[in-house]
């Protein structure tokens, strides 16, 4: 077993509790920083540590940081993005559902790094009960002192609290967070002006993701180069893994930045390989939105080498041989999935969750979206495989933000990696329809 | 089709918040700076609909832009744009199954089809008792522990067609008489 | 100043131009097509896409091309920066991507449509659409309302570039219309059956650049290119009266706001010329207006071919149907 910084006491009953959490050593890393760093020492540490933001663009958090403007006179707010909405990602939840207070604890030593005095946390709204325990968690804060006015004698005041979405995918983009804070529907906005110049309210604003948030206690406790010793290069630390689909043993793991996923997948200690002593066919390690893997390039590279849990070996062979790490939504297809039912899936799912707002990305998922159910369904043609290559050509890099990205990367990389699957369907219509769990005797090498 | 509510509850009087709601939605008001009154919105809908029968019909909606003191269109853009406000009238109980990929590799479209049967309606319908009101959603951040379905705030996760008759029969059981 | 490059062409600009506004001081065809970009609405643009550009070199401190393409409506140009439009076929291609992708769900009635000729997705088409259509499904529908008694919405033809929002926010002090739903349900509407009440309500169908707003006083009257645009003033106590009127013969059978070649009203004394609904609707008598002069039409538009004949050819023309 690996080292677990954030998940260790997720287990101790009533760890939810203040009083539980603070016997457990909670609440260390806002005495440490409030008392003898400071903001510039938190920011320094957390450059040190190379933390890349783990809602899935692994830009590094420090970084982002740094970028934020400090205008005199002007608030600045840091939002903690909890609206988890990419498919195969439930590690947000997971954390703030068990172990709340790491997440309140970590906006405040964050919000004390980057100066703020206000901040927020947007959750989905799905996640309601979510909410209400994070809630508690804040007034509990609030109530011993770690929250508001003159925080541990410190002279640092911060507000914290959490606001709600309504059912948005959208809303993860940063700027459509900040919409949708602001009361209004989740259109991204257009950048420049970027949120760390022009944010929430036209202030400068951070967004990082829950997960990014928390990892900033250990990092301020142990210090940031103790925490980039654990992991391999550029991607240090742990990370929260989402294991889901066909796995033996799905859930929520903490691993440590450059494990096999080999032994991730199947070893016992982690997922135990698939369900039901089936045969791996693909996997989509990072979240919907990244490239599908056919099953002989799941635990190696393209060039033989063992593939591993981390942002550079996943995208190893860019995007004709890799994927990428994304947000860590790790979703295993067994020998019975069908990737064209699967793709259309992902493809119905971005259509509906486009805001609508930039032509490419309204139209084109719209498209891809029906082209696909014509081919699942015993209607498509061989020239729509082409004609879905070529429309996700043409949303790609062409939209407001990266929802087009997100909705063009999927459908790309399965006809790729699994064209004549598509064929099968447009030449076999009859069992396509009868059959729609697809074909298990993929013509791909199983493992 | 263009989007005109013209239902029967369009022209009834404004609903109110008790005095006891009110004081919660001060107190989410008061989340946000002066001026600002406008980001608590969101949470404001979620409970008017909790609180006026489960969605939000047009009075419902100008009342809380009134409350907020933005214009009603501001709300009916927002309404309108986040999947989990019911801008119809649903059942008592609404079951939101997820269909997304990773509940889909577990069993989702077999679970939706089994609802289905079970109260003879299609997914988007209500079941003729007007108790149920089935949807799909889109992932709703359980892909771990699928197949599954939210009712209210509740998760139902791990579900199997046994699993779902017995929450239906229990829901059933609670809805029924009210 | 910052210099930059566009197509080949070197123009000083302010800092913070926008790529588009330098183009548009260069003037030409290298300017770039904008379909919800509208330079007197503050906050448009950035959602059409159809005026992406490549931009070859960054700036001079840092010439690096940009990996992907940029909405010139909304990238700021940086000293030494090098763009180009016409002169890219990567622009073309994907300047003709985003023509299919507005055209897939559009009705393509401009037979019946009264935008037809003047408006700019029939333009864009004509210079970047595909001979045949690559869409094989249901197109989406929506049904024609009335949002009040002057102004038709053909859902249908909308490529949701906001404009009548933002003109709505911005000139009125209340509006009763947005964007609901979204993706490719998303639709303009009133939500309930409300009239759009303003006085300057009318200028949604000025700033529409497709035939999804109209006006219902001149609906289904004339082809646009069978009427004789002329500049045209009144007194009015709620505008500046400063319009163009359409007329064949001696009726007036439409009047809007005068619009430059990028189809946005014009600033006359350093304001813009937004006409209220009086002028627009009510005003159609010419005793009611003081006609200045034919009004010169510079866009590449069938209105522009035909216009500048004299009163009595038109009339003969009326007479012997020709």
């Amino acid at each position: 077993m690996g080292r677990k910084l954030l998940l260790e006491h997720a287990n101790v009953p009533g760890i939810e509790t203040f009083e539980v959490y603070r016997k457990n050593g909670g609440y260390r890393s806002v005495e440490k920083a409030l008392k003898t760093m400071s903001p510039q020492n938190v920011m320094e540490e957390v450059q040190a540590s190379g933390l890349r933001g783990r809602g899935g663009a692994g830009f590094p958090t420090g970084m982002k940081w740094s970028f934020l403007a400090k205008p005199e006179g002007v608030p600045r707010y840091l939002l903690c993005n909890a609206d988890e909405s990419e498919p195969g990602t439930f590690k947000d939840r997971y954390l703030m559902e068990k172990i709340p207070h790491l997440l309140v604890e970590g906006m405040i030593v964050s919000s004390y790094a980057l100066g703020c005095n206000q901040s927020y946390i947007y959750i989905r709204g799905e996640y309601m009960w979510v909410l209400e325990i994070v809630e508690k968690a804040i007034a509990e804060a609030y109530s011993n002192g770690f929250l508001g006015k003159n925080i541990l004698g410190s002279g640092y005041d911060l507000d914290l609290a959490i606001c709600p979405g309504g059912g948005a995918y959208i809303c993860g983009e940063e700027t459509a967070l900040i919409e949708s804070l602001e009361g209004k529907r989740g259109n991204p906005r257009i950048k420049p002006p970027f949120p760390a110049v022009k944010g929430l309210w036209g202030c400068p604003t951070v967004v990082n993701n829950v997960e990014s948030i928390a990892t900033i206690v250990p990092i301020v406790n142990d210090g940031g180069a103790e925490y980039a010793k654990i992991g391999i290069g550029k991607s240090t630390g742990t990370k929260l893994i989402s294991a889901c689909g066909n796995l033996a043993k799905p859930g929520v793991y903490e691993i440590e930045l450059g494990l096999s996923v080999e032994e991730f997948i199947y070893s016992d200690e982690w997922c135990g390989g698939i369900a039901n002593g089936k045969k791996i066919k693909a996997c989509v390690p990072g979240g919907s939105s990244v490239p599908v893997l056919p099953a002989n390039l799941i635990t190696k590279t393209a060039e033989g080498a063992d593939r591993l849990m981390t942002y550079e070996s996943l995208a190893e062979g860019g995007f004709a041989t890799g994927s990428m790490l994304g947000s860590g939504g790790f979703i295993v297809f067994d020998e019975d999935q069908c990737i064209v039912r699967n793709t259309w899936n992902f493809a119905r799912f971005y259509a509906h969750e486009s805001c609508g707002q930039c032509s490419p990305c309204r139209e084109g998922t719209g498209w891809m979206e029906k082209v696909l159910r014509r081919i699942e369904h015993g209607q498509g043609h061989m020239h729509d495989i082409d004609l879905l290559a070529e429309i996700n050509k043409k949303i790609e890099g062409n939209t407001i933000c990266p929802l087009g990205d997100a909705a063009a990367w999927p459908v790309a990389a399965a006809i790729r990696h699994f064209r004549e699957e598509f064929e099968w369907h447009v030449t076999h219509p009859d069992e396509a329809v009868k059959r729609n769990f697809g074909i298990a005797s993929s013509h791909m090498p199983l493992i | 089709m263009s989007t005109i509510a013209t239902n029967e509850y369009i022209n009834q009087p404004e609903p109110e918040f008790s005095a006891e709601k009110m004081k919660e939605v001060q107190r989410i008001i008061g989340l946000f700076p002066e001026g600002k009154q406008k980001s608590a919105l969101m949470r404001i809908l979620h409970i008017a609909e909790e609180e006026f029968g489960g969605w939000l019909s047009v009075p419902t909606m100008n009342y809380v832009a009134r409350l907020l003191n933005i214009q009603p269109i501001e709300v009916y853009e927002v309404a309108t744009f986040y999947t989990m406000f019911n801008i119809e009238k649903p059942g008592k109980v609404v079951l939101e199954v997820c269909r997304t990929g990773p509940c889909m590799l577990v069993g989702s479209d077999q679970i939706i089809e089994h609802i289905e049967k079970k109260l003879n309606i299609k997914a988007g319908e209500t079941s003729a008792d007007g108790i149920f009101t089935l949807k799909t959603a889109e992932c709703l951040g359980a892909c771990g522990y699928g197949p599954m379905l939210q009712c209210g705030k509740h998760y139902h996760e791990h579900l199997t067609p046994a699993k779902v008759d017995e929450l239906l029969d229990t829901l059933r059981k609670e809805h029924s008489d009210k | 100043m910052v210099k930059v490059i566009i197509d080949d062409i070197e123009v000083e600009v302010e800092p913070g131009t926008t790529i588009l506004n330098a183009a548009r001081k260069i003037g030409g065809d290298i300017v770039p097509p904008a379909m919800c970009y509208y330079s007197k609405l503050q906050g448009s643009g950035g959602k059409c896409r159809t005026c992406l550009v490549e931009v070859a070199a960054g700036s001079a401190t840092d010439p690096r091309p940009m990996p992907k393409l940029v909405a010139s409506c909304s990238t700021p140009v940086n000293d030494g920066m090098v763009v180009k439009n016409k002169t890219s076929q990567r622009v073309y291609d994907n300047r003709a991507a985003v023509t299919e992708f507005l055209l897939i769900n559009h009705p393509l009635d401009c037979p019946v449509c009264d935008q037809a000729g003047e408006c700019h997705l029939q333009d864009l088409g004509f210079e970047h659409g595909k001979e045949r259509t690559r869409y094989e499904e249901k197109r989406r529908t929506f049904d024609p309302i009335d949002i009040g008694d002057k102004i038709k919405l053909h859902m249908n033809r909308c490529i949701l570039c906001y404009r009548c929002v933002y003109t709505a926010n911005q000139l009125t002090d209340q509006r009763v219309h947005g964007v609901m739903h979204r993706g490719d349900h998303a639709e303009i509407s009133t939500y309930i059956e409300k009239a759009i009440d303003n006085d300057f309500s009318g200028n949604v169908i000025d700033v529409c650049p497709v035939g999804a707003l109209t006006d219902k006083t001149f609906r289904f009257k004339s082809r646009v290119w069978f009427l004789k645009p002329m500049e045209a003033s009144c007194e009015c106590t709620k505008c500046a009266g400063k319009a163009v009127i359409w007329m064949f013969g001696d009726e007036i059978y439409r009047v809007t706001g005068r619009k430059d070649k990028y189809g946005e009203i014009e600033d006359i004394d350093g304001k813009t010329a937004w006409i209220c609904n009086e002028c627009r609707f009510d005003k159609k008598d010419k005793s009611m207006w003081k006609i200045e002069g034919p009004r010169v039409i510079n866009r590449h538009s069938v209105i522009s071919q035909n216009q500048y004949i004299a009163d009595d050819q038109i009339e003969s023309k009326k007479l012997t149907g020709k």
